[in-house]
C-alpha cells in the first residue's frame, strides 16, 4: 500500500516536471525543473530497489551535468522572444505524436500484456541483498572491456569539450615562462664607461 | 510494490512528453539537448524495470553505460553550443543555415 502511494507521488511529480521542461518560458526554469525531474526518478528507482543507481542519478546528473546545463545556460545571452516564435504552431503535431507513442506502448503493456509477467509484482529483496555488491560483481568480470570503454568515452569526452572551448585570442597579455627563464644578464644590463662629471 | 507495467507506463508517457518537447522548441538547441536527456532518463526506467522484473542486474549496468554516455554527450553538446555562441551570437536552429540545407 504504501509503495503505491510513494509510486503515485513520485510519478505525479516527474510528469509535472517533464511537463515543466518543455513548457517553460525561459531556460533556466526548464533546467530547474529538469533538476526535480531526475530528483523524484532517484526516488522511484529506490523504489525499484535500483539503490546505487539512484544515488549515482543525483550525483552525477544532478551534481554535473545540470549544474554544466545551468552554466551554459546563464553564460550564454539569449534572445528569448526570438526563440519562442511559432511556439504554438507545432504543439497540436507533437502533442499528436506524443498520444501516439502513448497509446501504443500502453496497448502492448496493457492489454496484450495480461496474464503475462509484466503484471507480476516484484517480491521485495531479502534483508542483508545488496544492490551495489551485485552491480559490481558483473560489472567487474563478465563486463569489465565495456567498463574500460566508458572511461575511454569519458577521457575523449574531456579531450572533445576542452580542444572545442579552448581558444587563443590576439592581443592578451599573458607571461612567456620559457623567455623569462632563458633570459641572460647580458640581455638586460648594459654598463656605460663614462668619465666623472665636473662642474 | 507496484507492477511492472506501471513503470512501462510511466516511462512511455515521459518519453512521449519529452518528444512533444523536441517538436514544440524546436528552435532552442539547449532545450533540445534537455529533452534528449529526458529521453534518455525515460529508457533507463524501462531497463532498471525489466532488470527488476527478470531478476537480472545486465539491465542495470546497461543503464550504468546509458548514464556514462549520456554525460559524455551533454559535456561535448555544450562545449559545441559555446563555440556556436561565440561564432553565431545566436543558439537559434534556423539560423544555423551555412550548409543551406
Amino acid at each position: 500500500m504504501i509503495g503505491h502511494v510513494l509510486f503515485f507521488a513520485f510519478a505525479t511529480v516527474l510528469i509535472a516536471a517533464a511537463v515543466g521542461v518543455i513548457t517553460s518560458r525561459n531556460p533556466v526554469h526548464s533546467a530547474i525543473y529538469l533538476v526535480l525531474a531526475f530528483f523524484t526518478s532517484a526516488g522511484l528507482w529506490l523504489l525499484l530497489e535500483a539503490e546505487f543507481l539512484a544515488i549515482v542519478l543525483v550525483l552525477v546528473y544532478v551534481g554535473a551535468v545540470m549544474v554544466l546545463f545551468l552554466f551554459v545556460v546563464m553564460m550564454l545571452d539569449i534572445n528569448l522572444a526570438k526563440l519562442r516564435e511559432g511556439f504554438t504552431a507545432y504543439v497540436p503535431l507533437g502533442l499528436g505524436v506524443a498520444l501516439l507513442i502513448v497509446i501504443q506502448v500502453a496497448h502492448v503493456v496493457w492489454f496484450r500484456g495480461q496474464d503475462t509477467a509484466l503484471m507480476d509484482t516484484p517480491e521485495p529483496r531479502p534483508e542483508g541483498y545488496s544492490n551495489t555488491r551485485e552491480l559490481g560483481s558483473v560489472l567487474y568480470t563478465e563486463h569489465v572491456y565495456a567498463f574500460e570503454l566508458a572511461a575511454v568515452i569519458l577521457l575523449v569526452a574531456i579531450v572533445a569539450a576542452i580542444t572545442l572551448t579552448m581558444r587563443k585570442r590576439p592581443g592578451l597579455k599573458v607571461q612567456d615562462i620559457a623567455r623569462q627563464v632563458a633570459v641572460r644578464r647580458e640581455d638586460r644590463v648594459r654598463i656605460v664607461k663614462m668619465d666623472a662629471e665636473k662642474d | 510494490m507496484v507492477p511492472v507495467s506501471y513503470y512501462l507506463l510511466l516511462a512511455a508517457v515521459l518519453f512521449a512528453l519529452a518528444v512533444a518537447g523536441i517538436f514544440i522548441n524546436r528552435r532552442n538547441v539547449i532545450l533540445l539537448l534537455m529533452c534528449i536527456e529526458l529521453m534518455l532518463l525515460a529508457v533507463n526506467f524501462n531497463f532498471i524495470a525489466f532488470s527488476r522484473m527478470l531478476d537480472d542486474v545486465t539491465g542495470q549496468v546497461f543503464v550504468f553505460f546509458i548514464l556514462t554516455v549520456a554525460a559524455a554527450e551533454a559535456a561535448i553538446g555544450l562545449a559545441i553550443l559555446v563555440v556556436l555562441f561565440r561564432s553565431r551570437r545566436s543558439i537559434n536552429v534556423d539560423d544555423l543555415d551555412t550548409l543551406k540545407g
